[in-house]
Parts: structure tokens; C-alpha cells; sequence
């Protein structure tokens, strides 16, 4: 039996000790030794559904695929539903040739199938809780303000946290698993009080809102891992977490998460532990760090030329990484329809998708004038993830451009602000 | 000539190997999938950002590392590589290991009986005296000799 640090209960000791089966007694001591390694003190019950990172069945995760089935084979299930990142293709809204569809079916996600139907005999919600923004109303994972949770992809553990003020930490594809399984969590880092300080200071001193995409990018470059304390956001944002609020910080944590490995951020005057805390968060021994106009202008150009030909014209666009919000879907469509008429065009010049949740699809499918417009435009939807999608030898040696700064990330795909993404695919330059 | 580091076992073992040193954040994902992918016998660094190691040999080698960067899929890629025996032999971490690696490497020992054998906390001053070919010891208790020409 593993000699564990931290203090369980009689329950977690005998299960630990594998006296309700040697399944349950793996998925114990994968979280145990995790919490020790981190200086965990117990164990806390986990108060929400888990969220995976692990969407896709790329054969090279057979190892983990060997796991979904030991614990089918042991009948063991997360208590509550779990959500899950998106999946990486949708060939009737996102389109590819006979070659790349050979290579998406038959190679890269060969077992898409089966793994989906590994998550829904551990606890998956539905068919359309494939999203990485299970937080949005449509889809329903949301947990409350100081809610334990055991959440793995990147961009929601950081919104979580900072927005929902519930308490995440960053964890590894399966780790979250064995937590829902479990249904505990070692209580460490993010789950502690001590854990969400702030240890630098984020002075914004720029002369207009910056995107948040540029701006969470530039904060997770600086910061990395640590936790910052964002003041002068409020005068841009407000002090409600309205919808462009949430929006906003969605997306800007999104950049935060992939620029750098932010797992939680405060905002002055607007996230909920700010609003309460305030000042009170920030360490005594913080850094800071000053944006301004010049700043933010800095980290844009210093995005590294990904394409062979910086001048070849884009052969598609992703816009909604991670997805976008039922608000943001029709302020595209609105952007879109403006931008194309000021260029004295119909229909994008460039093949654009717009990405968003199956259940936020589905809501914006069933208002069939809102639908009707987009169509217009020649833009899509879906729920695919251009991450994914990109991560194949074709797709991802063709220029994209994006307004993500995580699919820039992560893949080759050319990062653009919103106005030169709407340039561009109105037929412009940016 | 030789130089002695003492970190932090996260996995506890012995081991006598080559280092590998990436001097920059090591992203999993993007170093290992190429190879895991193709069901090569051993993997070669593909990460085209990290000009440390890129297109070198990872599997079996001594991997010195700040810590682990990219996406959460980090822990169960390495979980992957340990099972299908094409892992490092060892990770040693000039700084605290994060979150994503000690999933890997935990995942891997516990579900998959491999060890990776892993040393964390090392210092900055380790990951300097480093070099790529250097002879590479392990003990059980954290202790890290290395052997430069």
C-alpha cells in the first residue's frame, strides 16, 4: 500500500488499501500521490461535475483508452455528469477533401467512436456536452462561488476560478478523471486561500480597451504560472459581470492559460473575489507589471512568422477558440454583415468558421432568421475544435488565420485582431 | 569532472543515463506526439519551437528540464509514452515540477507499473552545468551526479 503524507479518512484509507477493489484503489492513489507531490493537506468532496480535457480518440492515447476500459470493466462511473473539450472534426459545417478525411477518420481519430463511447459509460452529460466552455448558460456546467472542482482544460480551469470564483486547479488529462471518479480532490494550490494570492500586480495604463486576446497574452508571457492582480480593467469593463464582461474575460483568460499557464486571475472592482477582497489579495513581495499602448504593440509583433509564405492567402479562418458565447455568436454575425457591406460584398472572401457550443448551435439553429443571416454571409458553425482539427500533418501546413491567441498558440495558425480578421475576410488586407 | 545536485524524488529510483537538456520549457505534447503517432521504437524531440533538443532522442534518456509547459493533455502523453516503453528513463527538474508532469509520471506508476524515475527542485545551477551527453547518475533519494568532459 502506498505511504501517503497527507491525512485521509477511514473510507479514503480503506479504499487507498483496495478494499472496495483494486480499480478504485488506482484511481485513489493516482490522486493521493498527486496531492503529496503538491504538498496537499487532505482530501475535500468535490461539490460539481468534472470537465475533461480529453475529447479526442487519437490512437496514440491507447494507454489511456486501456484506463477508460478498467474502469468500465469495474462498473465505476463519475457521481455526477461530466462535460468535455470539443470534438476535432464536423465534416458538414467544416469541410475537408477525400485525402484529409481519410486521414481524420482512419489515422489521426481513429477512435473517436469508441472513446465516445468510453466517456458515456463513465458519466458523460449527453452527445452535446462536447464544448471547452462548459461554464456558458446552454450547457450547464457551471459551478458556484467557491465550489471544489477538478476541471483539466486549460481555459476553463482559469475561468472557473476567476470568474466564477470556484476552485480548480490545473489539472492533468485522466488526473481529473480519477478525481470524478473519487469524487474528491487534494486540497492544494488553487483550493486554498493562500493559493489564489496574487503575486504580481497588472497595471493597465492603455489609452483604449485592448483586445482581450492581446492582453491575455501579454499577462501570461509576464506572469507565467503566478496569479495577477489586474487594475485598471474596470474602467474598460465596468464593474458587472455582464455578458461582454464574461466574454471578455474568457477570452483574455484563454490567452493567459495557453501564452503562459495562468490558472486564476483577479480582476479590481470586477471578479468576485476582488470585488470582496480587494487589495487584500495581492501579496506583500508582488512584482509588477505595467501595459501600455507600446506594450501591448510589442506583443503582437513579436509572434513568430509560422507560415512558409508569410504573403499566401488564407485558406480558412477560425473565430471562436474557446467557443463562442451565445452574445458573441450574434455580434459576429452583426460585425460580419457590416464589414462585408462597407467592402461591397456578399459573401466572405475567405472560408470562415465560427465555433461555438453544440448547445449554443443549437439554440442560435432554432432562431431561423438569425441563422438565415449567417448563412448569408457564407460563414458556418459548429462545434468543432480548431485546435484539433489544425493538429493533423495537412490541415496544419495550411494558412489559417485566427483571432485566438491559444490556436497561435498551439498551432501555425496567424493570430489577427477582430477588425483585421473582419478585414480580411471582407476581402481586404488587414 | 563532477558535480553533485540534490533535489527532490518525486518517483524514487536509481538510474545511470545521457542527458538531454532542454534549456527551455519541455511542451509534451509537441515533443512527443510526432513519434508516439507514428509508432516509431523510439521518439525524437518534435517540437520545431524548442531549438534545445528538437529532432533529438528523448526516449531512454536522462531529460533535463525547468519544468513542463503546453496543454493540459500534457501527464496522460507521458503516461502513453511510459506504457508503450518509449518514455525518458528519467526527468530531472531544476524547478518544482508542475502539475502536468507529475500527472504523467504518477498516472504511469500507478496504472501502468512504469517508473520514470523524477527529481524535481535541482536548482537553476543545475540546468546550467548540464550539458547534452553528459554521463547522468540518479540515487533513490534525490541525489543527481553529473559528469562533464
Amino acid at each position: 500500500m502506498y505511504s501517503h503524507s497527507m491525512r485521509l479518512n477511514a473510507e479514503e484509507e480503506d479504499i487507498l488499501a483496495g478494499k472496495r477493489g483494486d480499480t478504485l484503489r488506482k484511481a485513489m492513489e493516482s490522486i493521493v500521490r498527486f496531492g503529496d507531490v503538491f504538498g496537499a493537506d487532505s482530501l475535500v468532496d468535490l461539490d460539481h461535475g468534472v470537465h475533461l480535457v480529453t475529447s479526442f480518440g487519437i490512437p496514440l492515447l491507447g494507454p489511456v483508452f486501456d484506463i477508460m476500459d478498467e474502469l468500465i470493466a469495474s462498473g465505476l462511473k463519475t457521481p455526477e455528469p461530466f462535460t468535455v473539450d470539443p470534438r476535432p472534426y464536423d465534416f458538414a459545417n467544416v469541410p475537408v477533401g477525400p485525402i484529409e478525411k481519410l486521414i481524420f477518420r482512419k489515422v489521426m481519430y481513429s477512435r473517436q467512436e469508441d472513446y465516445e463511447g468510453q466517456l458515456k459509460k463513465v458519466g458523460l452529460k449527453n452527445d452535446r456536452a462536447f464544448t471547452c466552455a462548459c461554464y456558458f448558460d446552454e450547457v450547464g456546467n457551471i459551478p458556484a462561488r467557491g465550489a471544489m472542482l477538478a476541471w483539466a482544460e486549460s481555459s476553463a480551469v482559469v475561468y472557473a476560478n476567476s470568474v466564477l470564483g470556484a476552485r480548480s486547479n490545473r489539472n492533468s488529462g485522466v488526473l481529473e478523471l480519477m478525481c470524478g471518479i473519487v469524487g474528491k480532490a487534494p486540497r492544494f494550490g488553487f483550493l486554498t486561500d493562500e493559493g489564489r494570492a496574487a503575486s504580481w500586480v497588472i497595471e493597465l495604463n492603455t489609452t483604449v480597451c485592448p483586445e482581450a486576446q492581446l492582453l491575455g497574452s501579454a499577462i501570461g508571457m509576464k506572469v507565467i504560472e503566478d496569479v495577477p492582480y489586474i487594475r485598471g480593467l474596470d474602467r474598460y469593463l465596468g464593474g458587472e459581470l455582464d455578458d461582454r464582461a464574461r466574454d471578455y474575460l474568457k477570452d483574455m483568460g484563454a490567452a493567459t492559460a495557453s501564452n503562459g499557464a495562468v490558472g486564476l486571475y483577479h480582476v479590481e472592482g470586477l471578479t468576485p473575489e476582488a470585488k470582496d477582497k480587494g487589495k487584500a489579495l495581492v501579496r506583500k513581495d508582488a512584482k509588477v507589471y505595467v501595459i501600455d499602448d507600446a506594450e501591448i504593440a510589442r506583443i503582437k509583433a513579436g509572434y513568430p512568422m509560422m507560415w512558409k509564405d508569410a504573403d499566401a492567402k488564407p485558406t480558412r479562418c477560425f473565430v471562436g477558440c474557446p467557443h463562442l458565447s451565445r452574445s458573441q455568436l450574434y455580434g459576429w454575425v452583426d460585425r460580419l454583415e457590416a464589414s462585408l457591406k462597407a467592402a461591397g460584398r456578399k459573401r466572405v472572401a475567405v472560408p470562415t468558421v465560427l465555433t461555438t457550443a453544440p448547445d449554443v448551435e443549437a439554440a442560435f439553429r432554432a432562431d431561423a432568421q438569425a441563422a438565415a443571416r449567417l448563412k448569408a454571409t457564407g460563414a458556418t458553425l459548429s462545434s468543432i475544435c480548431p485546435l484539433m482539427y489544425m493538429n493533423n500533418p495537412l490541415c496544419g501546413k495550411k494558412p489559417v488565420i485566427t483571432n485566438s491567441n491559444k490556436l497561435r498558440t498551439y498551432t501555425k495558425a496567424r493570430y489577427y485582431t477582430d477588425a483585421e480578421i473582419l478585414a480580411i475576410v471582407s476581402g481586404g488586407r488587414a | 569532472m563532477k558535480k553533485t545536485f540534490k533535489g527532490r524524488p518525486v518517483v524514487a529510483g536509481a538510474a545511470i543515463g545521457e542527458a538531454v537538456v532542454s534549456k527551455q520549457g519541455f511542451n509534451i505534447l509537441a515533443s512527443l506526439q510526432r513519434d508516439i503517432m507514428g509508432k516509431k521504437p523510439e521518439v525524437r524531440c518534435s517540437d520545431q519551437n524548442n531549438p534545445d533538443i528538437f529532432n533529438q532522442v528523448i526516449s531512454g534518456k536522462v531529460l533535463c528540464l525547468p519544468k513542463t509547459i503546453g496543454s493540459t493533455t500534457g501527464g496522460m502523453i507521458l503516461q502513453a509514452a511510459a506504457a508503450l516503453g518509449v518514455a525518458p528513463l528519467a526527468l530531472l527538474f531544476a524547478e518544482p515540477i508542475d502539475s502536468l508532469a507529475a500527472g504523467g509520471v504518477i498516472l504511469a506508476k500507478v496504472w501502468n507499473d512504469r517508473d520514470i524515475v523524477t527529481v524535481d527542485g535541482l536548482g537553476d545551477e543545475f540546468l546550467a552545468a548540464v550539458k547534452n551527453g553528459c554521463a547522468v547518475s540518479i540515487t533513490p533519494d534525490g541525489a543527481v551526479t553529473i559528469e562533464t568532459p
